[in-house]
């Protein structure tokens, strides 16, 4: 079991969590402009990496915000986590 | 009308009495129906916050916290920028009082008064009975008198307020109610046998 300290409600244990994938996947400014493979990659392509990736998640049985985090995929620690900007703080 | 309306456990109430007990290890299980339930939405620091953080005398301000009293209008933190406020059945004119603070302003005033009903466990084994079920830390060093927070008990989602040293209120959605109400004659069970 996880404990994912929630920006706004402290440690919490991961089954009040859901997973949001990777974190800073910006919309594209102009989608009519991509090609379907630009489209295809940003709907469906998302890094994999060995150590700290950033994503979301969203703290559903809690406050319900969504907020990222910076966690290590090997030893599944949480090094930080941060409210989302725009997400009431 | 009081005749008229059914709560989601009226027709357990019995049950729930009869599986009460008293003593150092005993726990009575009883629905406060018909609560009234306001939910709020607003941003911290806003003017729309501030006026009804005034109508209310305060706002709660972090993971916890509850401002008001069990007994009269209590609001619990659900969130930075949502709250709930509850009070005694059909009281309208807070709702009023409140939607008139808000004003046009971003943010929400909703009744919500039929969205939960409230099961009150109090004896000195209601903490026993809740952490059968509830994931949080209820060590009173981690969860003290009017301390509010939303968890799950079993599977479901509730929000537990602790009203006292030995009282605690789990408010619950209506159609969990029935399930819930059942899970807790379940772990009171054991109370029943030895005091």
């Amino acid at each position: 079991m996880m404990l994912i300290p929630c920006p706004h409600c402290g440690p919490r244990n991961e089954t009040e969590f859901r997973y949001g994938g990777q974190a800073h996947v910006a919309y594209p400014r102009d989608p009519y402009a991509l090609t379907d493979e630009q489209w295809g990659r940003y709907l469906f392509y998302r890094e994999n990496p060995k150590g700290q990736f950033a994503e979301r998640w969203v703290h559903t049985a809690g406050c319900r915000k969504w907020f990222n985090a910076l966690r290590d995929t090997v030893t599944y620690e949480f090094l930080s986590t941060e409210a989302t900007p725009g997400a009431a703080s | 009308m009081d005749d008229l309306r059914i709560s989601p456990l009226q027709h357990l109430h019995h049950r729930l009495a009869e599986a009460g007990s008293d003593g150092p290890r005993g726990v009575r299980l009883r629905e406060l129906a018909f609560s009234t339930q306001i939910g709020l939405r607003a941003e911290p620091g806003s003017a729309a916050h501030q006026r009804l953080a005034e109508v209310l005398g305060g706002l709660p301000g972090a993971v916890g916290e509850t401002t008001g009293s069990p007994q009269q209008t209590a609001t619990l933190w659900l969130a930075p920028d949502e709250f709930l406020t509850l009070a005694a059945p059909d009281s309208d004119h807070l709702l009023d009082q409140l939607k008139e603070a808000l004003g046009d302003d971003p943010g929400q005033v909703v009744d919500l008064s039929a969205n939960r009903t409230t099961v009150e466990l109090i004896g000195g084994a209601a903490r026993e009975t809740l952490e059968k079920g509830v994931p949080a830390d209820l060590h009173p060093r981690s969860f003290g008198i009017d301390q509010a927070v939303t968890t799950t008990l079993g599977p479901v989602p509730v929000l537990l307020w602790r009203t006292g040293e030995n009282s605690f209120r789990v408010l619950l959605r209506s159609s969990y109610a029935e399930y819930l109400a059942h899970w807790l004659l379940d772990a009171v069970r054991e109370f029943q046998v030895t005091s």
